[in-house]
């Protein structure tokens, strides 16, 4: 047999180097989708300066720069982990997109693997973006609690990412898009990111995440306080519950 | 491993290689190994205990009608689903339990699906290559499959060959060893058709190992060295396709004459079929040779019929799958 173009050399190529191409390219269609862009960046800078700039709403507090800015924050985590996510993997589910890479060298750990990344690193990108906004217009954070920020906004989207795999898993992807869009929008206004949420007390914290998150980022970036233990709880609990679910449920085809 | 094989014998012609009790890990063992695998989807069996084997090298054709079961098949083959029943072994290896150790060495084809829609052509083949160790080059490939002008459209605007085109290029990038292929020419035309005709041709001088699943018979006869057919979830046959057109049985001789001539006495000296079609036009369909042809005729010279016409037909594969899908319907 003569060696002809097709003659067989398989082989993976390094983890590494998949890796990042896959990633690569999440972010590359994430970008290319109008709807993500507006979802993870639009709405989030509309709401900092709508409601940070203006008196259009009642917040609890005469800072409000310093009570909407990390409200905004936590809603960019539930929108590009959550939202975002849940509607791409619906779709990617039922386009047979899961399934095949899953049958590539990628490997299904390696797409779980870059899904995750790319979610971080487009969570980084936003909440770098909306904060350098919001110090741009007046909003004067404390960086002495940074890491317990970044620590609850980790388990946050660990939840969302959960919820958002676990949603997609058991609906149809136009109902997982109005589903998600619906859950966005419910939060953005009860939610406690424009306005006060419905007081329930430390009981809030663990019915609504997006809240107990805000009110999180708002203890430690706004105040320099401490996370408050019902706030961790609160937040371990969710993520733990949703990535049980989503390993329970996830379906790849 | 071995329930069902009662499913087995009850075909027409069992599978042509020698059945080995174990299976080896040597290089010299087949690329497919399937044995009396099982699919069901709730109360429905789509397979119902078949078994076939892929030599290295060598090309085989699943061909059926839709909902044959072939899909079902090639889906337990490329690990998507694990059998109900009976075993598959692929490069040796269990499709399943070594999945992440067999997929570098495969190339897989859905029937549609299976990329981003919003990623262009040559991302996709981009995409899968950055996977692979040792890729083939995705210009050559794009322009191999008529596809380089496409490169940067977007894979939901490409038509359904274009998109076809694209899926066979990604199953080929990484150079796998095997390549599963489930209906590779649906929806391209003519000429799409023939370059990948071409193409897996040359998979096979290559040493590629193919299995693919088609409901084209001219597409099973023109490029499989094995043909199975499925029917129901079964194997109705199995061969070469000279093999399965030359089988017994399957030569017809059709003769014009009188209406009404009494033929079974023919059909029992002859041991063959006889059948009178249409009123004066007799079928013989049987293993037939010169000397059979000349007794039909002497036969028909005795009864004293006016023979106006004789016609032989060698059968194609198209006849034997009518024949066999027909009978196992009904």
């Amino acid at each position: 047999m003569t060696t002809g173009t097709f003659t067989p050399s398989p082989g993976r190529a390094p983890m590494r180097a998949i890796l990042k191409s896959q990633v690569r390219m999440e972010l590359v269609l994430t970008a290319r989708r109008g709807e993500a862009v507006v979802l993870a960046m639009g709405v989030p800078l509309l709401v900092l300066l709508g409601a940070g700039l203006t008196e259009a709403t009642n917040v609890p507090t005469d800072d409000r720069l310093g009570y909407v800015v990390p409200g905004v924050l936590a809603l960019t985590v539930m929108s590009t982990a959550f939202t975002g996510q849940a509607i791409t993997t619906g779709y990617e589910r039922s386009y047979g997109v899961l399934k095949r890479l899953g049958a590539s060298p990628l490997t299904r750990p390696g797409l779980l693997f870059s899904k995750t990344a790319a979610i971080l690193c487009l969570v980084g990108i936003q909440i770098l973006a909306l904060a350098l906004v919001g110090v741009a217009v007046g909003w004067r954070p404390d960086f002495s609690q940074v890491l317990p920020a970044v620590g609850v906004t980790v388990l946050a989207t660990a939840a969302y990412c959960g919820f958002a795999l676990l949603i997609a898993s058991l609906l149809r992807p136009e109902t997982v898009t109005a589903g998600a869009t619906l859950i966005y929008v419910l939060m953005l206004a009860a939610g406690g990111i424009m306005f006060a949420a419905p007081d329930l007390g430390t009981a809030g914290y663990f019915v609504l995440p997006l809240a107990a998150h805000a009110q999180a980022l708002r203890d430690t970036l706004t105040d320099g306080t401490a996370v408050p233990g019902s706030i961790w709880l609160s937040l371990t609990l969710w993520a733990a519950i949703a990535l049980t679910l989503a390993a329970r449920k996830f379906r790849w085809e | 491993m071995t329930e069902h094989t009662g499913k087995q014998r009850s075909g027409p012609h069992p599978g042509g290689s020698p059945r080995s009790a174990k299976y080896s890990s040597g290089m010299l063992e087949n690329a497919v190994e399937v044995r009396d695998v099982v699919v069901k989807y709730g109360e429905v069996t789509a397979v119902d205990g078949v078994s076939l084997s892929v030599p290295r090298g060598s090309i085989l054709a699943l061909l059926g009608n839709n909902g044959a079961g072939k899909t079902s098949l090639l889906q337990v083959c490329e690990g998507f689903r694990g059998p109900d029943g009976g075993s598959a072994r692929v490069l040796g290896l269990d499709p399943i339990a070594d999945h992440d150790d067999l997929m570098p060495r495969l190339g897989i084809m859905l029937q549609s699906g299976g990329v981003y829609p919003w990623a262009t052509a040559g991302e996709i083949l981009q995409l899968f290559a950055s996977y692979a160790a040792n890729p083939l080059d995705v210009d050559m490939l794009l322009d191999r499959l008529g596809l380089r002008k496409f490169a940067k459209t977007r894979f939901r605007r490409l038509s359904g060959g274009e998109q076809q085109r694209l899926s066979l290029a990604v199953a080929l990038v990484g150079r796998p060893e095997l390549v599963f292929l489930d209906e590779p020419t649906a929806g391209m035309d003519v000429g799409a058709r023939q370059t990948t005709w071409e193409l897996v041709d040359s998979l096979r001088a290559d040493g590629v190992s193919v299995l693919l699943t088609t409901h084209l018979l001219d597409e099973a006869e023109s490029l499989a060295d094995q043909v199975v057919i499925m029917d129901n979830g079964t194997v109705a046959a199995t061969g070469t396709p000279a093999e399965l057109t030359a089988a017994a049985g399957i030569d017809l001789l059709q003769v014009r004459a009188e209406p009404g001539l009494a033929i079974a006495p023919l059909a029992a000296q002859l041991d063959a079929k006889v059948t009178e079609e249409g009123p004066g036009e007799y079928a013989i369909a049987g293993t037939l040779d010169t000397e059979s042809l000349a007794e039909v005729l002497a036969w028909f010279a005795r009864a004293g019929a006016q023979v106006t016409a004789v016609n032989t037909r060698r059968r194609t594969l198209e006849d034997v799958y009518l024949a066999l899908t027909a009978g196992a319907t009904r």
